[in-house]
């Protein structure tokens, strides 16, 4: 490795909708090139694997000529390659894996087969500089709701808690699609709630009364509210009176962003931790990150949110995180790295 | 030259480098599971075992299937993007062909693979270079034939392909020398996926109350 301390690294991601080909210098983004297959899955109402993992495999050399092109660097020039290698839908993170090998044979590179969400931790790095150590790191999304204590991001990171059944961003498409809203559901929730009253419905907050706070104290449950705004909606509809839709879509997402904010702040209270930082495509929710900010000032706690660009899903952090393992002289996967589907978070390289 | 030559079209993954002349070498593993695993250490082998290095790569050659999706992906992947980094030609060569090549029949034949769901994927030959018919997707017992039949088909489906013949796989040490002699049609790195996805649109929305 020439330049040990500013590596330049090739990330790749391809766990779920969007091919992200990402190339940092250290903590310096250099390029961020990303093609999605979201408006091929929006008629189906969720993502379809077969439909994404052909979609990745089209995506992929476009996508990292784009990559290459706009980071003004010579493949030559790459030091090194990552690549998510769990979890998410194996058929679409065999693309990937595949791809980051036959990268790295070619150039003659090492290979880092790295955790999906680790590297949505280690993205921060590449809009606010150094990771505080420890952190917590809330990270939401379509595909995860988990809630990790980070004392390394390169090697020692601890679910504290996820969610143990709908993720936080699967709630809100299946309320979207409740609503008659498109998918994906966020985006449109997030502008409908702005004109609709937050306490018109009290929704359900899952996991936080006193015995599932003993139980499940950071972890999260939103199957019981979605259930909760279909009953409300379809007793509306049975008596024939129109939906609010902004008010039910305000008081939803008051719900989901209070339980989020709630564990957030608690956890870091509990264990000591002055910096939150918050990732995943839910990220992008403003309710959530103006919630978060507020009740985690009131306990002088710092909270770091990437720009939407580097939340969702991208090969950047991918990128980043494998900048970090490389500057920490971490060894990279062999040339036989599978994929894992279920990869837990304490395994942060494959 | 230099052609690298893989197919992962089947439970094979079979890897091979030919110089123009001659095989330099080869690697051949089955399992129908480790496609993504195997394919790259396979291809380190290849290289070294043959004193050769990336930089020497002429060509790519890939098989394109039909085959099942996943492990077809890992090879199409491959090559490509060795093509992209590289900078050099990536030939697509239909899986069934490859098999039909490696015959040794004379006369009409059928290649026939897995395709799993109680399902092959057929082709029908006049002779080991020239494809007649195909490539499908079918069920074995509307294809059944008493012609000779080639391909993994054959062996589970032997009550609708009684005259099995070798070989059951491709061998890259063939598709590689197929891209060479351009003896097959040469194709576009493209996968012959013959079957849409797997998937339906959400119908009403079931009621909770």
């Amino acid at each position: 490795m020439r330049v040990a301390d500013e590596p330049v690294v090739l990330g790749i991601e391809t766990s779920c909708d969007e091919t992200g080909i990402g190339i940092v210098r250290g903590s310096t983004l250099l390029s961020d090139a990303i093609a999605s297959s979201v408006d091929e899955h929006a008629r189906f109402g969720g993502v379809v694997p077969e439909v994404a993992s052909r979609a990745h495999l089209e995506a992929m050399v476009p996508t990292l000529e784009r990559a290459c092109r706009e980071s003004g660097v010579a493949l030559r020039d790459v030091d090194a390659i990552a690549v998510t290698s769990g979890p998410g839908l194996t058929g679409a993170l065999l693309v990937g894996v595949a791809s980051a090998k036959a990268l790295a044979l070619s150039l003659g590179r090492p290979v880092y087969g790295v955790n999906h969400l680790a590297a949505h931790v280690a993205a921060d790095r590449l809009e606010h500089g150094p990771l505080p150590e420890p952190c917590m790191a809330l990270l939401v999304s379509g595909g995860h709701s988990s809630l990790l204590l980070v004392e390394d991001v390169t090697s020692g990171v601890e679910q504290l808690g996820s969610t143990i059944d709908d993720a936080a961003g699967e709630a809100f498409d299946k309320v979207a699609r409740l609503l008659g809203l498109p998918f994906p559901g966020g985006p449109h929730i997030d502008r409908e709630a702005r004109a609709g009253d937050p306490a018109y419905v009290e929704f359900p907050r899952g996991l936080t009364s006193g015995r599932d706070m003993e139980r499940h104290r950071f972890d999260f449950s939103f199957s019981g509210l979605k259930t909760a705004v279909a009953r409300w909606v379809e007793a509306r509809e049975r008596d024939g009176e129109p939906v609010p839709v902004a008010d039910v879509a305000a008081s939803f997402q008051e719900a989901v962003c209070d339980v989020l904010a709630r564990k957030a702040v608690d956890a870091c209270r509990r264990r000591g931790v002055d910096d939150l930082l918050i990732g995943g495509g839910v990220a992008a929710n403003s309710r959530l990150r103006a919630m978060t900010e507020e009740r985690a000032g009131r306990h002088g706690i710092r909270v770091r949110v990437p720009r939407p660009a580097l939340c969702t899903d991208n090969g950047a952090m991918v990128a980043a995180l494998g900048a970090e393992l490389v500057s920490r002289g971490r060894s990279p996967s062999a040339l036989d790295l599978p994929v894992d589907s279920t990869m837990p978070i304490t395994e942060i390289v494959a | 030259m230099l052609m690298l030559a893989f197919d992962t079209a089947t439970p094979a993954i079979t890897v091979a480098l030919h110089d123009g002349w001659a095989t330099l070498s080869e690697h051949h593993t089955v399992d129908a599971s480790r496609h993504g695993e195997l394919l790259a250490p396979a291809i380190a082998h290849v290289l070294e075992s043959a004193g050769a290095t990336r930089e020497d790569l002429t060509g790519v050659a890939v098989g394109v299937g039909p085959g099942p999706f996943t492990g077809l992906r890992v090879g199409l992947a491959t090559a490509r993007t060795f093509g992209a980094v590289l900078g050099v030609p990536v030939h697509g060569v239909c899986t069934l062909d490859v098999v039909a090549l490696a015959t040794e029949v004379s006369g009409p034949f059928l290649v026939a693979t897995n395709a799993r769901r109680k399902e092959v994927y057929c082709a029908s030959y006049a002779d080991r270079e020239t494809r007649v018919g195909g490539p499908e997707v079918a069920r074995p017992a509307d294809v059944a034939s008493p012609l000779p039949v080639a391909g993994e088909g054959a062996a589970l489906y032997p009550e609708h392909f009684p005259s099995a013949v070798a070989p059951e796989y491709p061998s890259a040490a063939v598709l590689a020398e197929a891209a060479v002699r351009r003896t097959v049609p040469l194709l576009e790195p493209v996968p012959l996926y013959l079957r849409r996805p797997d998937v339906a649109e959400p119908g009403a929305r079931k009621p909770v109350l």
